[in-house]
């Protein structure tokens, strides 16, 4: 505004300026589309080199005879076609009956890991919402295994669970009588439950914290208008808070389920290399199946089945909430 | 905007270099002639100790050579996995120390330098080791993949004290003898001999031992696995009867992997156990060298006469070389450093084991009746796993089958000639095709 009041006086420096000052902002705005994409680069460039190419090896791997004889230069090793494949899911033979068992062990495990960590998660976040005294401090208490190292925590878990000097036993047996003997919790069929024990302590912080994000996002008007109409606690539960939470729910419920699904971590550390037949989540089993046995090219099939598996739920689970999100969101 | 520019430009330079670094990271074989990497196993109680040891004979082998060693001390979980990632990336240490049962396994991944004539000249040749020792340093008619370093071997400890309270009164030698000590043993919470079941290496020392003294070897001779004949299921069988049947081992030890069986018997909870050299274990625990007795490990009973019978396997510790090493003349030297007769006789004292270097186990250090037993096992008794590419994955199939027998038996379920030859069955199954 100013610049044109200014400007007939000196024109030709005006004249000079006008085609650099119009190709300035064209120029930066051609640089502003540029920069996030610059900025991305690099992450970009890590994210292909940390999963992108090893997923493409592993790939290449589940094709070939990869033993020990192979794995110093794992080019060299012979194509073996399917053959991989073929073993992992013969369900006849001991490797795929194995794989299929763990398989199945997976899937009950993560149903009812996610499903106690969702609940165990909501109930938390919906009871503190209420502001009362030590709230504060509660929701730093119920974030502690989330924030604690995975490790240091499981191994805890594990002193924990010893037959004959840990605290489970100490506790259960020695101080309420249950049992003739005290239990095996690492070891044989309760592994399960000690393994779904520590998994839900560790997953359901997340949810928690998920949910209580989500729970900021309900005005709290439409608590005191249901109130008003007489709606409870429970009814307003049904009502406002479970719908709304809808979005966030179908987030937390794919995460947790990835997460659980494919934890490593837990089972190796409360187990050691070989977890027991109950426990046997499928991510150790393909571990022991490449690593222990040095069986690399059925492991990589396994992994590859593993991936396809996960592909086709997360897409599956996908598509029917995304449906549903878009008929919420009009 | 040039600032900007230069913003990206840096940004992008970084994550460039960043990612090429990624590649290429590691130390190691990229040494110059003036350094070595050792990745030494853990022997002693902890890292620690094991830095303290070796870090003055390190310094000691800088002041005669120049060449610095870096060293890094593996616990033995890691081991195997390092040594494996190292062959597959390429980049590993220029020396290792390996389970020696392992020697045949990393042998035929091709990463480990060949022992020819030649190298083994420069350490002062074969003869200078024990041949027992040597029987583990690869497959035979191949020249060894490593050379012996510190040796082991299985022994019977027992709990002087237990026993006299049981009035046993000399230790056993056979396992009928074994059975009878640990029934009179077992009573008042107190258990006959310990196990580690959920250790795998260790129950594959033990049922391999068993297999000899009843004639099976769990690989043919011509190197295929062969987990379910009569003697194997035999010998597992009656590794696990021990708790199933003859009750002498407390069914808390099916979950033991951390040695936890030689606390009980530091804490007088078991009065024996098989182990290869756990004395440095036992005073870490609190117990003194006068309070356990050393006897060789139990022989099959009725069976006397027929030579020597095996009681133990060669237990030890290799020293091998990354091939891809860029200072193979510094590593030799090293080698023939840690083989000479004056660290091999400070090195394994300090760690209770016996040197695999004749000349070294003449030093009276080593005469000690604890010592002796052991050092005899290995000149008469002794054998060695089977030397075939498979034997890493032999530890883990058929020592997870012990494994969860050892489950079975602990919650009353019965072990069967049956169920442990099915275990087994799938246990050779699960063994790659070749």
């Amino acid at each position: 505004m100013t610049e044109t009041a200014v400007a007939p006086p000196t024109e030709p420096a005006v004249r000079k300026a006008t085609p650099g000052e119009a190709r300035a902002p064209r120029r930066s705005g051609r640089r502003r589309i540029a920069l996030p994409y610059l900025l991305l680069l690099p992450a970009l460039l890590l994210e292909l080199l940390v999963h992108l190419v090893p997923m493409l090896m592993g790939i290449a791997m589940s094709f070939k005879e990869l033993t020990q004889f192979y794995i110093r230069n794992w080019g060299e090793a012979p194509w073996s076609g399917l053959d991989n494949y073929t073993v992992a899911i013969d369900f006849d033979a001991p490797v795929g009956q194995a794989l299929l068992k763990s398989f199945l062990t997976t899937c009950l495990f993560t149903v009812l890991s996610v499903g106690l960590c969702w609940l165990l998660g909501t109930a938390a976040a919906i009871f503190l919402q209420e502001n009362f005294r030590g709230r504060g401090f509660l929701r730093t208490l119920f974030l502690v295994p989330y924030a604690l190292p995975v490790y240091a925590a499981v191994i805890t878990w594990a002193f924990m669970f010893q037959r004959d000097n840990g605290l489970i036993n100490h506790v259960l047996h020695d101080q309420l009588g249950i049992g003739d003997s005290p239990a095996f919790w690492l070891i044989g069929d309760n592994s399960f439950w000690a393994l779904l024990v520590v998994s839900v302590w560790k997953g359901w912080p997340f949810a928690f914290l998920t949910v209580m994000a989500g729970l900021q996002n309900i005005p709290r008007d439409m608590y005191e208008a249901a109130a008003l109409d007489g709606a409870g606690v429970w009814k307003q539960i049904r009502h406002i808070t479970l719908p709304s939470l809808r979005s966030v729910n179908q987030v937390l419920v794919l995460v947790l389920f990835l997460w659980t699904f494919n934890d490593f971590n837990t089972p190796f550390v409360l187990f050691g290399k070989a977890a027991p037949e109950a426990a046997d989540l499928i991510s150790l089993h393909i571990y022991q199946s490449s690593f222990q046995t040095w069986n690399f090219g059925t492991g990589s099939a396994m992994s590859v089945l593993l991936l396809l598996f996960l592909l086709v739920v997360t897409g599956v689970y996908l598509l029917l909430t995304s449906r549903g999100r878009k008929t919420s969101d009009v | 905007m040039r600032r900007v520019r230069a913003a990206v430009t840096g940004v992008v330079t970084l994550s460039l270099a960043f990612t090429a670094t990624a590649c290429g990271g590691g130390d190691g074989s990229e040494s110059s002639p003036k350094t070595l990497t050792y990745w030494a196993s853990n022997q002693g109680a902890s890292l620690e100790v094991d830095k303290k040891v070796l870090q003055p004979e390190l310094d000691q082998f800088e002041k005669e050579t120049g060449i610095k060693v870096k060293l890094e001390v593996i616990p033995w979980s890691d081991l195997l996995n390092r040594i494996l990632t190292a062959t597959t990336s390429g980049q590993g240490p220029d020396i290792l120390n390996i389970g020696n049962t392992w020697s045949a396994s990393l042998q035929s991944t091709g990463a480990l330098l060949p022992w020819d004539a030649k190298n083994l000249e420069a350490i002062g040749g074969k003869d200078r080791f024990v041949d027992s020792a040597l029987g583990s340093t690869g497959a035979p008619g191949k020249d060894p993949a490593a050379v012996p370093l510190y040796s082991m071997a299985y022994a019977l400890y027992y709990n002087k004290q237990m026993f006299k309270d049981a009035g046993i009164a000399k230790p056993p030698t056979t396992w009928d003898e074994v059975i009878a000590a640990g029934k009179k043993l077992s009573k008042d919470g107190k258990a006959g001999i310990g196990v580690e079941g959920s250790n795998l290496s260790n129950n594959i020392h033990q049922v391999f031992v068993l297999g000899k003294q009843h004639g099976a070897d769990f690989f043919t001779a011509d190197g295929k696995p062969d987990f379910t004949s009569d003697g194997a299921v035999a010998a597992v069988k009656q590794y696990i009867d021990l708790m199933a049947v003859h009750k002498i081992v407390a069914p808390g030890n099916a979950e033991y992997a951390q040695n936890q069986s030689l606390s009980d018997f530091a804490k007088d909870k078991t009065g024996m156990v098989l182990w290869q050299t756990p004395s440095q274990t036992f005073s870490s625990q609190g117990m003194a060298p006068e309070e356990w007795g050393v006897a060789p490990a139990p022989v099959p009973s009725g069976k006397p006469g027929q030579g020597a019978q095996t009681n133990s396997m060669v237990a030890g510790i290799n020293l091998a070389v990354f091939k891809n090493t860029k200072n193979l003349d510094g590593a030799l030297k090293f080698v023939k450093f840690m083989t000479s007769d004056e660290e091999q006789i400070l090195l394994n004292k300090a760690y209770g084991s016996v040197p695999p270097v004749k000349s070294a186990q003449k030093d009276p250090g080593f005469a000690d009746p604890s010592l002796a037993v052991i050092r005899d096992t290995l000149a008469t008794s002794a054998a060695a796993l089977p030397q075939v590419p498979e034997e890493s994955q032999f530890e883990t199939v058929v020592g997870t089958a012990v494994k969860e027998l050892f489950a079975d038996a602990a919650a009353g379920r019965p072990v069967t000639t049956e169920s442990v030859k099915a275990k087994l069955e799938k246990a050779q199954q699960q063994m790659p095709k070749k």
